[in-house]
């Protein structure tokens, strides 16, 4: 079986059936997405396919079909991407584990909306779930993230 | 309040340990330190100081932060404490966690497990706070818990990185000849101002660890600090936006195998029957091996990746014994209802004549009221896991937990292995909240490395075990009871709380040799230690075990009790015709730091200003940790429910040290309450916990989220804690403002049995 991930082409001797999430992790070594309940109900282990957010926990790898993007894919050579960044000025994440998967829907919310509203926000990151309560300062960054791509024009 | 005659009748129960005489031997150890775990870490060209410092000759400088780093940012300001006085920047030093050590013990983390409120000083109280410190050394016990870690580090840190500090000038002024007084430290070089010559830190390490600590430590005035007091970047944060690999899942090792568990869902129940052999056929398995521990039974399934590991655990076929506890949650409501009527019960507060001032109470002045919780899961967002090594009769566990040392302990006992020769790694932990003060996930994966012929184990539970095997949060049950006077304010206030032992329930799974003696303060703690003044005032504690294990949970007994006083006083303000926040400040006119939090609430929130239709507010003040809270809820009517407007939360922290960081465990602190007010319980049938996964177990989403405002005030004249205050106060909070709201006062929890929340 072979996926293209992070630009990288992936080989992998997976059962069809297993879940996304553990091909990358246990099989490619990508941990970035992580695992939270295996049930696509708490967004821990969101990565993008094709630019489209999915739960990678739910999604049988056999069924991949399209380029996958992990959080470790996000960031070019010159550092962090502006989600990211703006996740760091926030100062965002408290234990961070579903931060990852926090990022990849916030990413994938700025590429559809450019300038998202609170409801665009709602709907967008409902998915994803942080036991921290770091959502004032999720929804801070992805303000902060929109304000700079408009800035920037990226 | 407790008084020195009650005391001496009693015995009592220290922190997680019942041991008569154990304070004066703690006493004594106390004078003597342990050795610096980092001798034993130390890279080529590397030195140490003290048990929290090492610099390279290359200038790295490594601090070592030995708390848990569960999202409270724990890491970041313990570091400052050593940067301060080291005179490096923060961003100058790798914060690690370091080794699993008696050496960094945490002395606070029992201070206040005596039944005294934070705020009573007396002798005995402050007796007590010494000798529960002490303990705390005698044990070695290195943990996480009870919103201790900084109150632990403040002064212990900030003095190893002064003490270092001096050795590297003593060292650089025998080099260049001069007095310790003509230098000048900044970003890790010494300067020789007269001269302009320098040296780094790392050109003189060497020499200046070989040197005698200094006997006379002086410390940095507040007006000289650079670092504390002012909000910090997070020195994990990088790592957090990036995915780094730095969670207890995330570990590597070469040739691992991986696992899971698959453990008994009635609590402490061996299997009656079973059947692995289709698990055992499925692709990828390895080996299936039964778990037996004092966390209970079950079946440990190795496989060569997770998902393989997962369905064969689903696979397997069996039969678990019979529960020998009340079996579903009716039964054991009932069984708290009775031991309620019937316990015998410790009056951790009792002032005045409360049984006379209800005896001849004139009905229509007395207020009566039943308050009820349900049991509730962790839910850390890292489901529990661990990786374990046996190899050379070396043991190695990689554990995102709470508690190195016992985990050192409890693991190599069963791996079979001496404690000297286990060796712990303590991971990032994706949130802990308590559970991860817990062994059983540490102690599955040294169990099940005993099978891997040296090859490591990645052992990784499932969300549905995670959530059907936690410690919970106890259920509890109070009844509460008030006379008021003609003036409407309450004259006399008895309560009376049942709820499962935390320290017994935790004892029975670790220690199952010891027993706990005398009350256990967790029931009462948050009702019985809060700083009103009434004349008659008992809160009684009835411990009564479910058989439910139940453990700590951010908070522990504040997390309901919280809501249990500060509701029931709503009920009493409304019953005497009082503002609810001008009946606090009367009752508390004893103590200005809570005054002083309420006003500032008050004022903030605009409190008393008229709200349009279908709008309201709710106001609580929990004193937990050392620390002063009060919160305000605005709560609105919406065509989708109830919706969580806004949430002011003022808190006395005495010190504040990191006031970014402080923010956010405010309002993490409050999402986590209102998280468990708005839909979280676990339910029992059949001796099992119904709940299993996010989808009828979940928390606050940011569509529901409130917006908040957080003000940090230092009026008291210690510093309380940080990671947990947030929680108590916003149950009670919510839970008023819904009274408010729709005249509806919901006496037990979740709120959502009977509104329903946008």
């Amino acid at each position: 079986m072979r996926l293209t991930v992070n630009g990288n082409p992936i080989e992998f001797d997976a059962d069809p059936d297993m879940p996304l999430l553990w091909a990358l992790r246990d099989l490619a070594g990508i941990t970035g997405p992580k695992f939270g309940c295996g049930i696509a109900a708490c967004g821990a282990c969101t990565v993008l396919v094709d630019g489209t957010p999915v739960r990678s926990c739910a999604l049988p790898v056999g069924l991949v079909d399209g380029d996958v993007v992990t959080i470790e894919g996000l960031a070019g050579a010159d550092g962090l991407s502006l989600v990211q960044q703006a996740w760091l000025d926030e100062q965002v994440p408290q234990c961070g584990y579903c931060q990852a998967g926090q990022i990849m829907s916030a990413h994938a919310l700025l590429q559809e909306i450019p300038e998202p509203t609170d409801e665009d926000i709602d709907n967008a990151m409902a998915g994803n779930l942080c036991r921290c309560g770091t959502y004032p300062r999720i929804r801070a960054a992805i303000k902060r993230a929109a304000a700079e791509k408009a800035r920037t024009g990226a | 309040m407790a008084s020195l005659g009650k005391i001496a009748r009693r015995t009592f129960l220290i922190g997680a340990a019942a041991v008569a005489g154990g304070v004066a031997v703690g006493y004594y150890i106390y004078r003597r330190p342990y050795p610096n775990p980092l001798e034993d870490e130390l890279a080529e060209g590397e030195a140490t100081f003290n048990p929290y410092v090492m610099i390279g000759a290359d200038n790295a400088i490594t601090v070592i932060a030995p708390r848990a780093e569960m999202g409270q940012g724990v890491a970041t300001t313990l570091a400052a404490l050593v940067a301060e006085e080291l005179d490096v920047d923060l961003d100058a030093v790798t914060v690690e966690h370091g080794p699993a050590s008696y050496a960094y013990y945490n002395s606070e983390m029992l201070a206040e497990g005596g039944p005294f409120p934070f705020f009573e000083e007396g002798v005995v109280a402050e007796l007590m706070r010494g000798g529960m410190g002490a303990f705390g050394k005698f044990l070695g016990l290195q943990g996480t818990g009870g919103s201790s870690s900084v109150r632990d580090g403040f002064d212990k840190m900030r003095a190893a990185g002064a003490a270092a500090r001096q050795m590297l000038l003593a060292a650089a002024a025998l080099r260049l000849d001069v007095e310790i007084g003509a230098l000048a430290t900044a970003n890790a070089t010494i300067t020789h101002e007269a001269s302009g010559r320098t040296l780094t830190y790392g050109e003189v390490a060497a020499d200046a660890s070989r040197l005698d600590p200094p006997s006379d430590i002086r410390l940095k005035q507040p007006a000289e600090w650079r670092l504390l007091g002012k909000a910090q970047r997070r020195t994990d944060m990088h790592a957090k936006v990036t995915g780094a690999p730095i969670f207890g899942v995330d570990v590597s090792l070469p040739d691992m195998l991986y696992a899971t568990v698959r453990m008994s869902p009635r609590f402490w129940v061996e299997p009656v029957k079973a059947d692995l052999s289709k698990a055992e056929k499925m692709p990828g398995v390895v080996k299936i091996v039964p778990i037996d521990t004092t966390y209970g039974h079950g079946f440990g399934i190795i496989a060569e990746n997770t998902w393989a590991a997962f369905r064969a655990a689903e696979a397997i076929e069996v039969e678990w014994g019979e529960a020998d506890y009340p079996q579903d949650s009716a039964a054991m409501s009932a069984f708290l209802r009775r031991a309620l009527e019937t316990g015998s019960g410790d009056a951790l507060r009792d002032d005045g004549d409360v049984d006379t001032a209800f005896a001849d109470a004139p009905r229509d002045k007395v207020v009566e009221a039943e308050y009820e919780v349900p049991f509730l899961a962790h839910a850390c967002m890292e489901p529990m896991n661990a990786t374990a090594r046996l190899k050379d009769g070396l043991l190695e566990v990689w554990s995102p937990n709470q508690m190195p040392t016992l985990t050192r302990q409890l693991c190599a006992d069963v791996a079979g292995v001496d404690t000297e020769d286990t060796r712990v790694h303590t991971t990032f932990m994706g949130g802990g909240f308590g559970r991860r003060g817990e062994m059983d996930y540490s102690m599955f994966a040294a169990l099940l490395a005993r099978e891997t012929d040296g090859r490591p184990v990645k052992v990784i539970w499932t969300r549905e075990e995670d959530i059907r095997h936690d410690t919970y949060r106890p259920a509890a049950i109070g009844r509460f009871r008030a006379r008021l006077g003609a003036d409407g304010l309450p004259e006399a206030v008895d309560m009376r709380i049942a709820s499962p032992s935390t320290i017994a329930s935790t004892l029975r799974r670790t220690f199952p040799s010891l027993s706990p003696l005398g009350p256990d303060k967790t029931i009462a703690e948050g009702a019985f230690d809060q700083p009103y003044t009434i004349p008659d005032y008992r809160v009684a504690a009835v411990k009564a075990d479910t058989g439910v294990p139940v453990g700590f949970w951010r908070s522990v007994g504040n997390s309901f009790n919280g809501y249990f006083h500060e509701s029931f006083l709503d009920e009493l303000a409304a019953a005497g015709g009082l503002d609810p926040v001008a009946m606090r400040l009367t009752l508390m006119a004893d103590h200005p730091a809570a005054v002083k939090v309420v006003e500032k609430a008050a004022a903030l929130s605009n409190w008393g200003e008229t709200l349009p239709a279908g709008r309201a507010k709710g106001f609580a003040f929990t004193l937990s940790f050392g620390s002063w809270v009060a919160e305000v809820v605005e709560v609105a009517e919406t065509d989708a429910g109830i919706r969580i407007e806004k949430v002011w939360i003022v808190a006395d922290v005495g010190t504040a040290l990191d006031p970014g960081i402080i923010e956010a465990q405010l309002t993490s602190g409050a999402i986590f309450g209102l998280s468990s007010a708005i839909g979280q319980e676990i339910t029992f049938a059949d001796g099992m916990a119904e709940q299993s996964n996010f989808h009828d177990y979940d928390a606050m989403r940011i569509h529901q989220c409130p917006a908040f405002e957080v003000a940090i005030l230092q009026n008291y004249h210690k510093m309380g804690g940080v990671g947990e205050i947030g929680t108590p106060p916003a149950v009670p909070a919510l839970a008023n403002a819904v009274f408010a709201l729709t005249g509806k006062r919901i006496r037990s929890l979740p709120l959502s049995r009977e509104v329903d929340f946008a």
